[in-house]
């Protein structure tokens, strides 16, 4: 029922990608491992998600091609930096997982998993939403096509659905 | 106190095949004024972006040296880009940081460096264990010497005099310097 997962990975390879930078999420948690054991990708953990829009930048400066993984309250840490990817007309592919709504438990997670879209498209992101398996890894590669050949910035927004909500022992409210 | 422009000068002189990123305001100035060349890569905004741009391209061009020069302001805004850097730990990365304890664009505010922050600390406390401070004309001459050739990741925080010197603005049309530099890095033409 994961294999999703690891199509986002291939898509990923069949793109080219050598640089993966990330700030750690558990939707994510299977593509960082398979990109950290992958000798020719070098996978890049950030302080704070902003670094990976310059990074990615930097590495289209210098040949190579890159993704960003973050989750949707990540986004909001990017906000000035993308100017860099807009302003220059930086290729860029953004795979975000979402938190803050189906199944959420932390209402600290709401404010930016309900605006994220607005947030990435304000800032002149294509958006792409994926909430069925069966989606994504055409999603992505199309994001990657976009995002390069058109030298704009394409973001993924991987569905709490599709991740699976995270689930803690202590019994529901409700 | 050391001269920014005249600091910018000598580490850019003879530059070989070095690529550079020059962090917005008055870094980006000093590195138009010691000589325009298309393997600058001029940041006008994306304040904390230099360092991390830097890397990107550091990782994508393992042979080439990269060197970052920026200024205290852009540095402490990303901070944390100082972990990173250690982390990674890329041989051909070099940051030189003008550190005029100003905020130089805005009106000359004090930046955290006039009240006790050491980026040199800060960079070795990241894991970038090469990083000094050059505050005379011997020290500086040290510094460019390893900022040029020495083994990375390597941090110079160089104390600058406050003034800032106008007249040498670089293009700000980011697709124009993103391609330029591409085709004079890389010999690739961007359709």
């Amino acid at each position: 029922m994961d294999e999703w997962r690891d199509g986002i990975f291939e898509a990923i390879k069949a793109a080219g990608v050598t640089q993966v930078a990330y700030v750690p999420d558990a939707g994510h948690s299977r593509l960082i491992e398979r990109s950290i054991e992958d000798n020719d990708l070098r996978a890049v953990s950030l302080t704070t998600e902003e670094e990976g829009v310059a990074l990615l930048a930097g590495a289209w400066l210098g040949g190579a091609k890159g993704v960003l993984l973050l989750q949707s309250s990540g986004v909001g840490n990017c906000v000035n930096m993308l100017s860099l990817a807009r302003t220059c007309a930086f290729p860029l592919v953004m795979l975000v997982t979402m938190r803050g709504e189906w199944g959420e438990f932390n209402s600290w997670q709401k404010p930016m998993g309900a605006t994220t879209r607005a947030h990435l498209e304000l800032c002149g992101a294509t958006c792409y939403r994926c909430d069925r398996p069966e989606d994504v890894r055409e999603t992505v590669e199309s994001a990657f096509r976009f995002a390069y050949f058109t030298n704009s910035i394409a973001a993924v927004l991987l569905g709490q659905r599709l991740i699976g909500a995270k689930v803690f022992e202590e019994p529901a409210p409700c | 106190m050391l001269n920014r422009r005249e600091a910018v000068s000598r580490l850019l002189a003879d530059r070989g095949d070095m690529l550079v990123v020059a962090g917005l305001g008055q870094s980006c100035f000093d590195c138009f004024a010691a000589g325009d060349d298309p393997r600058n890569f001029y940041l006008w905004g994306a304040m904390g972006g230099a360092v991390p741009a830097g890397l990107g391209i550091a990782l994508a061009q393992p042979e080439r040296r990269v060197l970052v020069v920026t200024g205290d302001g852009d540095a402490l805004m990303s901070a944390g880009a100082f972990a990173t850097v250690g982390a990674e730990a890329p041989e051909n990365l070099a940051i030189c940081i003008l550190d005029n304890e100003r905020y130089g664009e805005t009106g000359g505010q004090v930046t955290h460096t006039a009240r006790g922050a050491d980026l040199a600390a800060m960079a070795a406390a990241g894991g970038v264990g090469k990083a000094r401070t050059v505050r005379t004309e011997a020290e500086l001459a040290d510094a460019v010497g390893a900022l040029r050739s020495g083994a990375g990741p390597l941090v110079a925080v160089v104390k600058v005099a406050p003034e800032s010197e106008l007249g040498a603005l670089p293009p700000q049309d980011g697709p124009h310097l993103k391609r330029r530099f591409r085709a004079a890095a890389l010999g690739v033409e961007d359709k």
